[in-house]
């Protein structure tokens, strides 16, 4: 055993990096399939529509933790290795694309059904009505909801140490094995999380009041 | 795909299994009743509490909403034996569980008390209830019945959560997977039929919360 130092603090602080990458990554990936989910739920088309609420259920409906491993066994299954930052990327991803999705869907709904009626009579079709007139709309108020699952997602990404993937946390294990230092070493590792999720909350619940504020 | 699969092994194991699924449903009702009475009492202090105790209950609540919860396990199963208290994985996995979800349903149960009207309290003191009265009858039944459906959700996710235990060796069913999965190899499998267990488990507690609603919140309701 040796004593925690320097070079200790620094390794972990460096791992943080790993732990925005996947954050971004992940929230990137979730984004794009939340926004197809999204478009399939509150679509006209009937199967999509019933597909996408059972990806939703599915994926709310289970531990993201096993969600990770299924993610990290599977691909293995079909034959090739998958390493845990990918496996860790693909798993969160899919696991926002459901949470997104059933955010987002919420979002495209509180946009008056006048709107569409109006855009429609104006002779749009479908394309051109949610990017030119749903959309803009619902992304005012989708913007609270969204940080505020950034939040959950840069938490989550904490999983990701438990299949291997070496961020913030498993840094912290890595260290704390060698100098046993828990206390401190998983207190620095909440401090900078803190640090990183707070100021989103507090974005997310002053953008939340703003618009019921404007909504008054 | 040459991959042949092979879930004989699992089901092998099906008493591990189900020994698992009830330590999982068994860990995480004592949260959930932990947690709901650790956050009425936060609630409490946060609402009409003494300045000091406000702001102890909301750095409370903003610290373990912005760390994640296997932080959070750690902390309570490394960090605290520094401090001379040595808890076994079971009681830390616990332990960890009632402080995190105390923290979320903290800010369900004061949105509920803040929505009971000040004419409802002001009609009980008017009818001569004692305080207590005031605050079960008036106060805290009424505010949990408004806030039931977002408690219970809550309540799922912190069973879904409770996987995350594993990571200490906590006695539930992801550990059970595990041992099972160290044992035969057999690890896409074991997962997929314990996610299987997850999603029927979260299935069976909505539908139970729903009973629950219906046989109790509903009736009498003002």
């Amino acid at each position: 055993m040796r004593s925690f130092g320097t070079g200790d603090l620094l390794f972990i602080l460096a791992a943080t990096r790993w732990t925005i990458a996947l954050s971004l990554v992940a929230f990137f990936g979730g984004g794009c399939g939340g926004l197809l989910v999204a478009l399939a739920r509150t679509g006209t088309i009937a199967p999509l529509r019933y597909l996408s609420l059972l990806y939703i259920r599915l994926f709310q409906g289970t531990p993201l933790l096993m969600q990770l491993f299924l993610a990290f066994f599977g691909p293995n299954i079909l034959g090739f290795s998958i390493d845990p930052w990918v496996a860790a990327a693909l798993g969160l991803s899919l696991n926002a694309s459901a949470f997104l999705g059933e955010i987002w869907r919420g979002c495209i709904e509180s946009v008056p059904k006048g709107q569409w009626e109006a855009a429609a009579a104006l002779g749009l079709r479908y394309a051109a009505i949610m990017r030119l007139i749903v959309l803009p709309q619902a992304l005012r108020v989708a913007l609270p909801p969204t940080v505020g699952f950034l939040v959950q997602l840069i938490k989550a990404t904490s999983l990701a140490s438990i299949i291997g993937f070496v961020e913030l946390t498993r840094a912290a294990q890595v260290i704390n094995n060698a100098t046993f230092r828990p206390f401190l070493i998983f207190g620095i590792v909440a401090v900078v999380y803190f640090l990183m999720c707070w100021p989103l909350s507090l974005y997310s619940r002053h953008m939340e009041r703003r618009l019921g504020a404007a909504a008054r | 795909m040459n991959y042949v699969f092979q879930f004989g092994d699992v089901f092998n194991a099906w008493d591990e299994l189900l020994t698992g699924t009830w330590l999982t449903i068994r860990l995480s009702i004592l949260a959930m009743v932990l947690g709901l009475i650790l956050a009425i009492l936060c609630a409490l202090a946060k609402t009409s509490g003494p300045k000091p105790a406000r702001w102890l209950v909301a750095a409370y609540v903003e610290a373990i909403r912005n760390t994640p919860f296997l932080v959070q396990l750690f902390m309570v199963f490394f960090g605290l034996p520094a401090f001379g208290l040595r808890l076994d994985a079971d009681t830390a996995a616990l332990l960890a569980m009632v402080i995190n979800v105390g923290a979320y349903a903290t800010e369900i149960v004061r949105a509920g008390i803040e929505s009971v009207k000040k004419g409802q309290i002001e009609a009980g003191r008017a009818l001569g209830l004692r305080p207590l009265q005031i605050f079960r009858h008036i106060i805290l039944v009424p505010a949990l019945q408004t806030v039931y459906p977002a408690l219970t959700s809550q309540f799922i996710l912190l069973m879904l959560n409770s996987s995350v235990c594993s990571a200490i060796a906590a006695n539930e069913l992801t550990a059970a997977a595990n041992d099972i999965q160290s044992r035969t190899f057999r690890s896409f499998e074991v997962y997929f039929v314990v996610t299987g267990i997850y999603l029927a488990l979260s299935i069976v507690f909505s539908g139970v919360f729903a009973a629950i609603e219906r046989a109790f919140l509903r009736r009498g309701r003002p």
